[in-house]
């Protein structure tokens, strides 16, 4: 059967939104299809993300907004799944979009129905912690940004229908129903909070002050219900003591699920963080069981917050809430770690809620043919952790299992990076290519310039005096048409100014309406189709930040939107058409290192048609995994890694360099042009490419304490793997004791390897099969078994593991007294104690390989993290992309990572690296930089400066715009001391007309 | 009659201009003072946009960019910190700096901009009209100060001050910012005063001494600044009056 190049994507969070973009970009019609009425699921709910604190909103708005207006990218929103059949390449998926009684084509999001809605209901988004109308949108920047009738609460008055200008308002539409053609399939459903209903101990929805997260998320939210402040609901006063309880509803069994979280730990430090920020003097605390912040720089994180912000941890899990009636306050009872029972008072109580699977998760199941596992989540396996049971339908984020947003980003992309191995054939098949007008040339010729003043309803126009400002604008010189709209962002007025634009031989346009963030590019659209240069459109706001907010200051807000249009038209005058140019790409994928991350990404490459170059710097390929028997769930990785090698072998378009090492990397996204020395004569090549995956991985620590090396019998958790795998030795030992964190969350390595726990684990719970009479202690810091690898956590213990828990500042004391060796430990609990052992096991960590990052760093411009792995572009929402375009990363060169992990990642670095390699030429240019050489003295600070290194040398010594690279952000041209630098679209000169023309109050 | 003054903002497009479109999503009420410029990086904004600002008499100038670590383009609004930085140390030896304001507001802290905003307008309300739409001294010593942080010395080290301060200098070493501010406050210092001079001679020659009292500095430093200016050629020493060397303005060097 024919393959079908288009993707359904199952439901539009951080996740599907991502798979789609990528998608879209890589040639494929995606449809994104979202059960709520806008895409961008919990991560706008956000207040700040972890561990950067970075605004939640600022970070993902504006990839919503790509989403929502890529021509590629088919938005379904308030739709469900009907039915599904059909086989990998070419299935049918039907869907219903429910009616919205609002027509998505006409409405223009102004809010005015919204705000005349009489009823007041409940508002999803906040939580239930504000009031909204029955009209509302989900939040105020989603996208789409068009308003729905919730008919649970509407109760008919019909006075929207009324009060709306575009006619939007349909009280009779229907329900839409259609059919999808697609190839494959990603299943993005994210997760459903755990809802502390059940758990009467903890007073939730019994008493005002104790909330979930999700909701204290929202309060702390600067546009949530209460701005940002941290408010009590019960009374609006701000709270001094607030706990923060972990693991409700997760590692409990009796009441809520096994599993752990994952995201949970961190995300109440963040919190805590986050509300002490906004209200100097409170006093967090938070109880927890084992703090897991097992992800890259998170330990660093949580050391922040108890020591700079005064953040009290205490390790308990508390049994129950009591209220105090009269101040409603909140009595918690724990026991410490030496068994005393404590009461504590506290003003307000945050439950952190672990995430459940998907409520629809089941349905989905069910439609799509995919099984579900023991928790309800979506079955995807370690070694092929975006897939499902159903070939062709993948999986991303948490609704496979609990995650944070970066690792579902990376599955999304993942994901996106699978879909690209089966659908490549038909790639650019169902994708529209616009066919525009040849630009008008208008160099030369006098400025024409067009204004469009907008009234948008009476959003606009019951504020400014739209008429006015219309005539005002027709005073300004070269002004040759100035002219109002109801909508300025309707079709027909797009039609409008189209025609405009021919009868008016009109060769700059302005808009004077809302914000250019949302609607700048819809109207470059319309006068690129009227056969202008982009760059000729300008756009101020007088809306939003006019008259929207100087709504009773109607003369004073109607002299800002003529001073504002003045300004534009300054501008306007000597904008400039700019020029675009076609850049050719390199089809090709340099992949630097051969283990797991590396050899899954050059087969990904290879099987979508692209040639892929791996440099392994060791004799043989496999890497770290080589060294790897088991995964903890079971997974034989010996075979799985002699497989990788010989497929990745028998592989025509892969070309694999051993004992290779990289001596120069030269050129940029798309054309890059490498030196690779490799073979035992160091034989020298040069291979053209068109990205550059870092793939280099990890070492293992090598213990300098804990006697090792000195007595036989005390060695690393990797040397007991093989012994287990490979000899009989293990099964004669009768007292094992593992130590944890051996070169992890110390002076030297601070951060933790994420993997040694489930490695200490897996290996007891081995030596426990083949020997049921032998001891096993794990002395331990934190166990940080997340997700689902809790189940063995558990299942170490019911086996007779023993786990015993010690602080950083008093680690296990080892002496040897002949033969036997012992080992001294404080306990909290058990106070001193003293094992006897034949075999001392050391959970040594993963160590970057410093010296070698160091070298490639340099050599690609790109940063490493005080731990010496690469930095990416963005923790949260660019996790396998660096800043310099066309260079990616994948596994533990990112950071400690599971083999799983890695596989995700490398599909992930793939997806993204297609967006470049699967287009033939990259479109460069527009508003970039560009330096005039004849000023430049040749000084770099701009080269320095820039952030992408989009600017180097040229031969001669001077600064050089690589325009592939130029972001247009102008930091180069307001630090060149010579001025020689120009920032296009938003040149000195351009910037200045504006500050003229508002000085002035006339035009220069 | 009560004033108005006219403020004039920079709003990056990333972070804060979308605080701004969120106070009016949110109808957020503010002063309707500000005319705002959108940039994409808070770090566009180049010094000479203030200064000229200033010079045709807007009143107030407010700059906004993303929180650290914030910044679409990962580091912008930290070179605009050092811009502002810059600016404010000029702006003292006029008493304006208070007359100039930098702000990080994030997309979603529409609440913050319009409260800034409301309270710049009120600070800039309360000092009055800019004393530049008067005062003709007063914009020759702006004139100078553009002419100084215009100058390659100034510009030259904001420009590489996170270099040398953050990552490290050509030998490899992190220069102290106590250090650095040294150098840096000396030379704004310097260069204003040599831009003085310069600007003074242009419109008629002067002694050392006439320049000192003008500059109310003294007379030894005057000479200093003035062998400095000489030695590049932008100035000459010309007739003598008595024991009295005349300086005289010349083409820029």
């Amino acid at each position: 059967m024919e393959k079908v190049g288009a993707v359904l994507i199952v439901g539009a969070g951080i996740g599907g939104s991502q798979a789609a973009l990528d998608l879209a970009e890589s040639g494929y019609k995606a449809y994104l299809i979202e059960s709520t009425t806008s895409i961008g699921g919990v991560m706008a709910q956000l207040d700040k993300t972890f561990p950067t604190n970075d605004c939640a909103i600022c970070i993902v708005s504006p990839k919503l907004v790509e989403a929502g207006r890529h021509p590629n990218i088919d938005i379904k929103i308030n739709a469900v799944i009907d039915s599904f059949s059909g086989e990998p390449g070419n299935f049918t998926a039907n869907i219903t979009e429910k009616t919205l009684y609002i027509d998505m084509e006409k409405c223009t999001g102004c809010g005015v129905c919204g705000q005349e809605c009489p009823v007041e209901a409940i508002d999803v988004f906040n939580e239930g912690l504000s009031l909204k109308g029955a009209t509302s949108v989900k939040y105020p920047q989603a996208v789409p940004l068009v308003f729905a009738i919730d008919r649970d609460y509407c109760i008919g008055c019909g006075i929207c229908k009324g009060v709306c200008k575009a006619k939007a308002i349909d009280y009779d539409l229907e329900d839409k129903k259609s059919e999808l053609k697609v190839g494959a399939v990603i299943l993005s459903l994210g997760f459903d909070e755990f809802e502390p209903n059940n758990m009467k101990h903890y007073g939730y929805g019994i008493y005002d002050n104790v909330v979930t997260s999700i909701q204290f998320e929202r309060i702390l939210s600067a546009s949530g219900p209460f701005s940002g402040k941290v408010l009590r609901p019960s009374d609006g006063s701000t709270p001094s003591k607030v706990a923060f309880l972990h693991c409700v509803g997760s590692r409990d069994p009796k009441f809520g699920q096994e599993y752990c979280s994952s995201v949970c730990c961190m995300y109440t430090c963040k919190e805590a963080v986050i509300a002490k920020e906004h209200m100097e003097g409170l006093e967090p605390t938070i109880f927890s069981m084992d703090i897991r912040a097992y992800g890259k720089d998170f330990d660093k994180y949580i050391e922040r917050a108890q020591n700079e912000y005064g953040v009290r941890y205490i390790r308990s899990r508390i049994s129950s809430i009591t209220e105090i009636p009269e101040t409603k306050d909140l009595k918690l009872s724990y026991e410490d770690e030496k068994g005393r029972v404590i009461q504590e008072i506290y003003n307000m109580v945050i439950l952190g809620v672990g995430l459940n699977p998907p409520k629809d998760a089941k349905y989905i199941a069910e439609k799509f043919g995919v099984e579900l596992n023991e928790y309800g989540f979506i079955n995807a396996k370690p070694l092929s952790p975006v897939e499902t049971s159903r070939p062709g339908v993948f999986v991303c984020g948490a609704c496979s299992s609990p995650k944070d947003i970066p690792e579902t980003v990376i599955e999304a992309s993942g994901a996106a990076g699978k879909v690209n191995e089966i659908l490549s054939p038909v790639r650019d098949t169902l994708v529209t290519k616009k066919e525009y007008p040849n630009e008008i040339d208008i160099s030369g010729k006098e400025p024409r310039v067009g204004v469009f003043v907008c009234h948008c309803g009476i959003n606009i126009g019951g504020y400014v005096d739209v008429p006015e400002v219309m005539k005002y604008a027709r005073t300004l010189p070269n002004v040759v048409l100035a002219d109002m709209n109801l909508y300025t962002c309707s079709a027909d007025t797009q039609t409008l100014i189209k025609d405009k634009i021919k009868e008016f031989n009109i060769n700059r346009v302005i808009v004077a309406s809302c914000t250019p963030r949302t609607h700048e590019p819809l109207f470059q659209e319309t006068i690129r189709e009227a056969g202008l240069n982009r760059f000729l459109f300008q756009m101020t706001n007088i809306r939003d930040q006019c008259s929207w907010v100087h709504m009773h200051q109607p003369e004073e807000a109607t002299e800002k939107a003529k001073d504002l249009v003045r300004m534009a038209v300054a501008k306007s005058r000597i904008n400039e058409a700019l020029e675009t140019f076609e850049l050719k790409v390199t089809p090709i994928a340099l992949i630097i290192g051969g283990g797991v991350a590396g050899m899954t990404a050059a087969l990904n490459f290879a099987n979508q048609g692209f040639q892929a170059y791996i440099i392994e710097k060791e004799k043989q390929l496999g890497g770290f995994a080589l060294k790897i028997y088991e995964t903890l769930e079971g997974d034989n990785i010996q075979e799985f890694i002699q497989d990788l090698i010989k497929k990745v072998n028998s592989e025509e378009k892969i070309q694999v360099f051993l004992e290779a090492n990289i001596e120069v990397i030269d050129g940029y996204v798309g054309n890059f042009i490498s030196t690779v020395n490799y073979g035992p004569n160091k034989t020298s090549t040069q291979l053209d490419h068109g990205v550059v995956l870092v793939a280099t991985g990890g070492n293992e620590y090598k213990p300098k304490e804990y006697l090792y090396g000195e007595v036989p019998n005390i060695i690393t958790q990797q040397e007991l793997e093989e012994k287990l795998f490979t000899s009989s030795e293990i099964q004669k030992k009768k007292s094992i004791v593992m130590i944890q964190c051996v070169g992890s969350r110390n002076d030297e390595h601070p951060y933790c390897s994420r993997t040694c726990c489930a490695e200490a684990i897996k290996n007891a719970l081995n030596i426990k099969k083949k020997n049921p009479e032998a001891e096993v202690v794990i002395l331990f810091r934190d166990i940080r078994t997340y997700g689902f690898k809790e189940k063995y956590y558990r299942k170490a213990r019911e086996n007779g593991v023993l786990f015993i828990r010690f602080d950083k500042e008093k680690p296990p004391q080892i002496s040897k007294e002949n033969e036997n060796l012992k080992v001294s430990i404080e306990s909290q609990k058990m106070g001193k104690i003293t094992l006897n052992s034949d075999l001392i096991v050391l959970s040594s960590g993963i160590v970057a390989p410093a010296e070698g990052n160091e070298v490639l760093a340099k050599m690609v411009k790109v940063p490493l993290n005080e731990d010496k792995f690469f930095l990416e572009a963005h923790v949260k929402l660019r996790p396998v992309d660096f800043a310099t375009e066309g260079i990616f990363l994948c596994g533990t060169a990112h950071g400690p990572a599971t083999i799983s992990e890695s596989i995700a990642q490398a599909n992930s670095a793939v997806s993204r690296a297609t967006t470049i390699l699967s287009k033939e030429t990259l479109l460069i240019g527009g508003a970039v930089s560009v330096v005039d050489k004849d000023i430049c003295t040749g000084c770099k600070i701009c080269v320095r400066i820039c952030p992408f290194n989009a600017i180097v040398k040229d031969e001669e010594g001077y600064a050089y715009v690589q325009e592939a690279l130029c972001k247009g952000c102008g930091l180069c041209s307001a630090s060149c001391p010579e001025k020689a630098i120009t920032t296009k679209h938003f040149t000195n000169e351009q910037i200045l007309s504006e500050i003229y023309a508002l000085g002035g109050k006339e035009v220069i | 009659m009560s004033y108005e003054p006219t403020i004039l903002g920079f709003l990056c497009n990333w972070c804060s201009y979308a605080g701004a479109d969120l106070a009016g999503v949110s109808r957020l009420q503010y002063p309707p003072n500000i005319r705002v410029i959108r940039v994409m990086c808070s770090g566009r904004v180049d010094p000479k946009f203030v200064f000229e600002a200033l010079k045709i008499g807007i009143d107030g100038i407010i700059v906004m960019g993303c929180h650290p670590g914030d910044c679409h383009y990962l580091e912008g609004n930290y070179e605009a910190e050092k811009k502002f930085n810059m600016l404010k140390k000029f702006l003292t030896f006029i008493n304006l700096d208070n007359r100039i304001r930098l702000e990080w507001v994030s997309a979603s802290e529409g609440m913050r901009f319009a409260e800034i905003v409301s309270e710049f307008t009120n600070s800039i309300k309360e000092l009055g009209p800019s004393p530049l739409k008067e005062d003709k001294d007063l914009l020759d010593k702006l004139e100078a100060i553009e002419m100084a942080a215009d100058s390659y010395r100034i510009r030259a080290l904001v420009g590489r001050e996170r270099t040398i301060i953050e990552s490290e200098n050509v030998y490899g070493e992190k220069v102290p910012q106590d250090k650095f501010d040294n150098i840096f406050n000396t030379a704004i210092y310097d260069e204003y005063m040599r831009c003085r001079i310069l600007l003074s001679l242009k419109k008629n020659s002067k002694s050392v001494k006439v320049l000192a009292s003008e500059l109310e500095i003294d007379p030894s430093e005057v000479l200093e600044h003035i062998l400095i200016l000489k030695g590049s050629n932008s100035i000459t020493m010309g007739e003598i009056e008595g024991i009295t060397p005349i300086y005289e303005y010349t083409m820029e060097g």
